[in-house]
């Protein structure tokens, strides 16, 4: 990789400096994302500003809402006592990303940041409605997540925590690729208080989407059997040499019968 | 260049690296700990597996900047003089390694794995070390050699 400038600050104001100080600064979270990037002389940031000592890190319970620091690692979430506790599926799901050592590195922030079309915790933050706090407002998922890799962050954002408010009930499944492991498609089935919400990774040509044909079937009979029968579009599915846009959408039925089955 | 500072195996030691150096360079090229190794330099083979802070990471995928200040075990740190560790001695009793190459990888992340579950199925496991790409034993024998440390570590 090229070399660069690094810093390493002890508050997220003055993270948020260093970067808009710089030529083309870039946050650096677990960097389990950009610094293989980098290493492919795919990005080149001129300066890295690692968030490690920014005290950005911790779950704590906020009323209703469970509010995870945005340099929570994958692995935190996973063993935290509050996740099992309140949002079992989510913790689940965090321990199903990647592997034991990038779960022990990669961050949910960063995780979101980077909106990978196949990542798992999009799917999370879409079908339970969560808000990303960053250092200048909030933004709800809906808003968030705007195309494959993009996101509605404007340059030097940093996320500092997301809220998930607490469904009733909740569980995501996915699809690995048997080859990368990441989710050819993943489904994240919601009982919240606005309704059954369906969130799908890994399939969209888009990024994230809600599901809305198994949504309404769900709404209507909140059964395994109903999510499987809920006929899905391929329109707007990625095609690929894994999978044809068609089987994708053969998968998100399965994967949200299951998603469903273990609720 | 800027300066780092951590503990490894034990020790203190510093160097002078640039900011794009990888801890599995400064841990090979500063230190000469060459036990770690670098088998596919994109995350996915596990062979820089070492324990940073107690935690089995990536040694590729990490700064040695970010580091800095911290416990790093390798390969190297885990025998007690003649003594092997647990799991390098159930590995050499159970054949878990053919060429050799992913072994100190396999190690590390093993005991991570232990240290987490004490008691582990062979399905637990395997799905423990899936960030770890074995090319000669078709994995078996790592599970067995897994599953025995294990067992000693917990007696």
């Amino acid at each position: 990789m090229y070399d660069f400038n690094y810093h390493k600050p002890s508050s997220s104001n003055a993270a948020a400096s260093a970067v808009a100080g710089a030529d083309d600064g870039k946050f650096l979270a677990g960097g389990q994302t950009l610094l293989p990037t980098m290493k492919q002389r795919l990005a080149m940031p001129s300066d890295l500003v690692d968030l490690a000592g920014c005290d950005l890190s911790g779950v704590r319970v906020d009323g209703d809402n469970l509010v995870i620091g945005a340099m929570t690692t994958h692995d935190a979430v996973a063993t935290s006592a509050e996740v099992q506790a309140h949002i079992p599926g989510l913790a689940a799901l965090a321990a199903g990303i990647g592997d034991q050592q990038v779960r022990n590195r990669g961050t949910i922030g960063g995780s979101v940041a980077n909106n990978d079309p196949a990542a798992d915790y999009p799917a999370a933050c879409l079908a339970l409605g969560a808000t990303i706090h960053t250092d200048r407002r909030t933004i709800t998922a809906e808003d968030f997540f705007t195309g494959m890799f993009d996101t509605a962050l404007d340059e030097g954002e940093l996320i500092t925590a997301i809220a998930f408010p607490k469904p009733a009930a909740c569980a995501y499944q996915k699809f690995p690729n048997p080859a990368s492991r990441y989710a050819l498609v993943g489904v994240m089935v919601a009982k919240t208080g606005g309704g059954v919400r369906v969130a799908v990774t890994g399939a969209g040509e888009n990024g994230v989407f809600r599901a809305a044909e198994i949504e309404a079937a769900l709404g209507a009979n909140f059964s395994a059997d109903a999510a499987a029968g809920a006929a899905v579009s391929a329109d707007g599915l990625n095609s690929d040499l894994h999978a044809s846009a068609e089987y994708r959408a053969h998968l998100v039925g399965v994967m949200a019968s299951r998603a469903v089955a273990a609720c | 260049m800027p300066n780092l500072s951590m503990t490894v195996n034990g020790k203190a030691v510093q160097g002078e690296v640039e900011a794009r150096t990888l801890l599995v360079q400064f841990l090979r090229e500063n230190l000469d700990l060459t036990g770690t190794h670098v088998g596919c330099d994109t995350s996915q083979c596990g062979a820089c597996v070492v324990h940073v802070n107690g935690a089995a990471m990536k040694s590729c995928t990490m700064l040695a900047m970010q580091a800095e200040g911290a416990e790093v075990t390798t390969i190297e740190g885990l025998a007690d003089g003649d003594t092997l560790h647990p799991m390098q001695e159930a590995f050499r009793n159970n054949h878990g390694l053919q060429c050799g190459f992913c072994t100190p990888g396999m190690v590390m992340s093993a005991i991570d794995l232990v240290n987490r579950n004490p008691n582990p199925s062979e399905e637990e496991i395997r799905d423990g070390l899936e960030g770890n790409i074995c090319r000669c034993t078709g994995y078996h024998n790592i599970v067995k050699s897994v599953a025995e440390a294990a067992r000693v570590m917990g007696s």
